[in-house]
């Protein structure tokens, strides 16, 4: 059904066709694209909320002393945490693409009627962006 | 079998401001502005000149030597951490089965917010770029100049 109408949220399936349904994926979001993206977007929603709640403290270090607040940012520096940069960095880059995948379907029928599609949009948008930042800021943080 | 159900359905009258359509707006609105605001956050803190390297508290107080920057970090400040906060509550919401559990995660997390917003505010507009008796190559040359 999803293949015919994924703008289709109000015509409901019959109850007695979903339970002979061999796949999943009998509504728009169970099992395919839409429920990944839901689940992305909620799982990268509270990893970057709770990087900004540690994120505005070590900022805070700024009021305590400069020797302070250096001493942390040189943790930022090493190579684990640029690691880490990188993640956070494609969860925001995610989370923020797929957010505006959500806004276009929320308040544009076309993006309603090819949520699908926006969704290998928002991942090969993903992949384009983390190429232009992952290389360089590797070589920032492992280069000379 | 057919079910019928009594028709139309009438849902229970509301009076006053429908919170849930305007957190609802507020999470794309913010979202919007949040894009420019956390990339270009990200852009110039871990891609212009060395990068994450170039971080530290001369770096910071060179920042917010301009207005400019005082606004785009106070804008990001409220919008994200509203933002976040808001879609946390969505979530303790979806899972959060007792009505005591809920009470006190929303709690936590209402309480957690605003001391952070207080606190994020309070950082950014009584920064002091030349704190005394700070060794001067710690701070930005600017400081120099002043003392
Ligand atoms: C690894 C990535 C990040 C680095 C290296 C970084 C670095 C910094 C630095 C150096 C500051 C000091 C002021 C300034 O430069 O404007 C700052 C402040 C701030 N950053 Fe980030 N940031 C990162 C990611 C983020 C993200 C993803 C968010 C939003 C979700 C964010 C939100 C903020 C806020 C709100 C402030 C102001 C804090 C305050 O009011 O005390 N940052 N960040
Ligand atoms: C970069 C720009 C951003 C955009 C475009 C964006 C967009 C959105 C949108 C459209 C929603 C859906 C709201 C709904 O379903 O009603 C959402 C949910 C959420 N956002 Fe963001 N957001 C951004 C940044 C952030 C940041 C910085 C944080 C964390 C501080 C965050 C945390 C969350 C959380 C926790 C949710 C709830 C997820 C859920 O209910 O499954 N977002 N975001």
């Amino acid at each position: 059904m999803p293949e015919k109408s994924a703008g289709g949220l109000a015509e409901a399936q019959p109850l007695d066709q979903i339970k002979h349904n061999p796949r999943p994926g009998g509504t728009l979001y169970r099992g395919r694209e839409g429920m990944w993206s839901w689940v992305l977007h909620r799982i990268t929603g509270v990893g970057i909320f709770f990087f900004l709640l540690v994120h505005i403290l070590d900022t805070a270090l700024v009021r305590l002393s400069p020797e302070a607040y250096n001493a942390v940012m040189s943790a930022y520096k090493t190579p684990i945490m640029g690691l880490g940069e990188v993640g956070l960095v494609g969860a925001i880059g995610f989370h923020a693409l797929n957010g505006l995948r959500i806004i276009l379907v929320d308040f544009w029928s076309v993006g309603t009627r090819h949520q699908r599609l926006l969704f290998w949009l928002v991942l090969g948008l993903w992949v384009v962006l983390m190429l232009g930042f992952v290389p360089r800021h590797l070589m920032n943080v492992f280069g000379a | 079998m057919t079910v019928s159900i009594e028709s139309p359905r009438t849902l229970p009258q509301r009076r006053g401001v429908n919170w849930e359509k305007w957190g609802w707006i507020y999470m794309r609105a913010s979202g919007v502005i949040l894009v420019v605001l956390i990339f270009g956050h990200l852009f110039v803190n871990l891609m212009v000149g060395d990068g994450v390297h170039a971080i530290d508290f001369a770096f910071v107080a060179g920042k917010w030597a301009d207005p400019f920057w005082i606004v785009w970090d106070t804008l990001l400040l409220f919008l994200a951490l509203i933002h976040g906060a808001n879609g946390m509550r969505t979530i303790i919401n979806d899972y959060a089965q007792k009505p005591s559990t809920r009470r006190v995660l929303s709690g936590a997390l209402a309480g957690a917010t605003v001391i952070l917003l207080i606190l994020g505010a309070l950082v950014i507009f009584t920064f002091d770029p030349c704190p005394a008796g700070s060794p001067a190559d710690l701070l930005p040359k600017f400081c120099g100049d002043i003392n």
